[in-house]
């Protein structure tokens, strides 16, 4: 298991024998394809970089963040997502037709890919491993409050859950209820307190802690 | 097909394991696989409905086993030889027998960022008459195709509203087998939690799943 280093235990899942056939299948595969000149070395660093540096969660936060603070902006971004996103910069690639589903009082959303890994890339960045894998795939939509519950989110009797299944090429993303207690907060210090949990419905926006530092 | 990947309903896959402050990727060959499907994709000689139907061709019991990024080598290393960008014996011995096809237009790191921010455009423009508007109840067709398809098992059979027409897309199912983009509508249909699932689960619930039109019939 030489090259890496990781301390949790998921880890396990891939540290077996198989982790080094495929460590080494993959290898193989990329000389061969860069010898073959399908594919440029220093094109494959780039889109490494942009999606573990530049795209991620932070995005989405900025946008959940803007229609917390302006009504006219949330407003557009439920009406027309797509472009209300855009006007901060995050399109492209798997977020090229974006839904905004607003969570209330009474009507609390989450969002799943049953048959993949369907997720809104410039907003959110790449989905989280369990996401993709098979428990949240399968028990999201036939068990939407056991799961939710095993997020630490209780969901009462009279609150509608709804589970949007991204079957086709709509992407979505969850507006969080903004916690009580932060009208004192600007636009950037909600941002902060956004997570990708919320935005994908499995988790809601705590305030923040309260601390001795403001 | 009704593949594994299918799994929306199923009992017994295990519990939901988050891990805290997750990286992007675990292992640098994630990071590999990920960039080379990307990187290939672009050369266009595939579109991403044959890159989903190529990782549900995986072995049902594999697939089971073997983590997220391994279904995407499997489907590329499938994809690269169907479509005749690497030969079987090249992807047997990882050894190259010849050049590449000529006039391939291959991902160059200046062209990352506008291919990325360009639209794969799934939206299509033509101008297709709806057969169903929001409220319409509609009934998802029993289909077991063998290709490629969006519509889940669990909602076949089942009664549902349209809760709103996206508009028109490309079709999955015929883009998938090669057969052109043939533009449908995409309609977001509710399914109360008890149509698909019994009255075990809550009356209030409802799984909004997006169906296109040739998958829906009226009810």
């Amino acid at each position: 298991m030489s090259g890496h280093h990781h301390d949790h235990d998921h880890d396990d899942v891939d540290a077996g024998p198989a982790w080094s056939d495929v460590q080494l299948r993959v290898r193989a595969l990329e000389s061969l394809l860069v010898d073959k000149r399908l594919v440029d070395p220093a094109a494959l660093d780039t889109l490494i970089d942009t999606y573990e540096t530049k795209v991620g969660p932070r995005n989405g936060a900025r946008v959940v963040a803007k229609a917390w603070v302006d009504p006219a902006y949330k407003q557009r971004l439920l009406e027309n997502a797509s472009a209300a996103i855009a006007e901060l910069g995050y399109i492209g690639r798997q977020g090229e037709d974006m839904v905004v589903l607003e969570n209330t009082p009474k009507v609390h959303n989450m969002v799943v890919c049953t048959l993949c890994s369907c997720y809104p890339w410039p907003v959110l960045g790449l989905p989280p491993v369990w996401y993709k894998a098979a428990p949240y795939r399968s028990r999201a939509v036939i068990d939407p409050r056991g799961v939710l519950k095993e997020f630490g989110l209780r969901v009462p009797e009279d609150v509608e859950v709804r589970v949007w299944d991204s079957t086709a090429e709509l992407r979505y993303l969850v507006l969080p209820q903004r916690p009580a207690g932060t009208e004192h907060l600007s636009e950037d210090e909600l941002a902060e307190l956004v997570t990708r949990d919320a935005m994908i419905g499995t988790g809601t926006v705590a305030p923040p802690a309260p601390k001795a530092k403001r | 097909m009704n593949g594994v990947h299918d799994m929306g309903g199923m009992h017994g896959l295990g519990p939901v394991e988050r891990e805290p402050n997750e990286p992007v990727f675990h292992h640098d060959w994630e990071r590999k696989v990920f960039a080379l499907n990307l990187a290939t994709g672009f050369i266009g000689k595939w579109n991403i409905d044959m890159g989903r139907y190529a990782r549900e061709l995986m072995p049902g019991p594999e697939y089971l086993t073997t983590s997220y990024y391994e279904h995407w080598l499997y489907g590329l290393e499938l994809l690269l030889v169907e479509k005749g960008l690497i030969t079987a014996e090249e992807m047997r011995t990882r050894r190259p027998a010849g050049p590449a096809p000529d006039g391939l237009r291959v991902l160059r790191p200046d062209d990352v960022p506008r291919r990325l921010r360009a639209s794969r455009a799934a939206r299509m423009d033509d101008e297709i008459p709806a057969q169903f508007k929001a409220g319409d109840e509609v009934v998802a067709r029993t289909i077991h195709p063998m290709g490629h398809t969006r519509l889940p098992r669990y909602a076949r059979g089942k009664r549902g509203v349209v809760d709103r027409d996206h508009g028109v897309f490309i079709y999955p199912d015929a883009h998938a087998a090669g057969l052109g983009k043939q533009p449908q509508h995409c309609y977001s249909v509710r399914f109360n939690a008890r149509e698909l699932w019994g009255d075990e689960a809550s009356p209030r619930d409802a799984i909004y799943i997006d169906l296109f039109e040739p998958y829906l019939e009226p009810a």
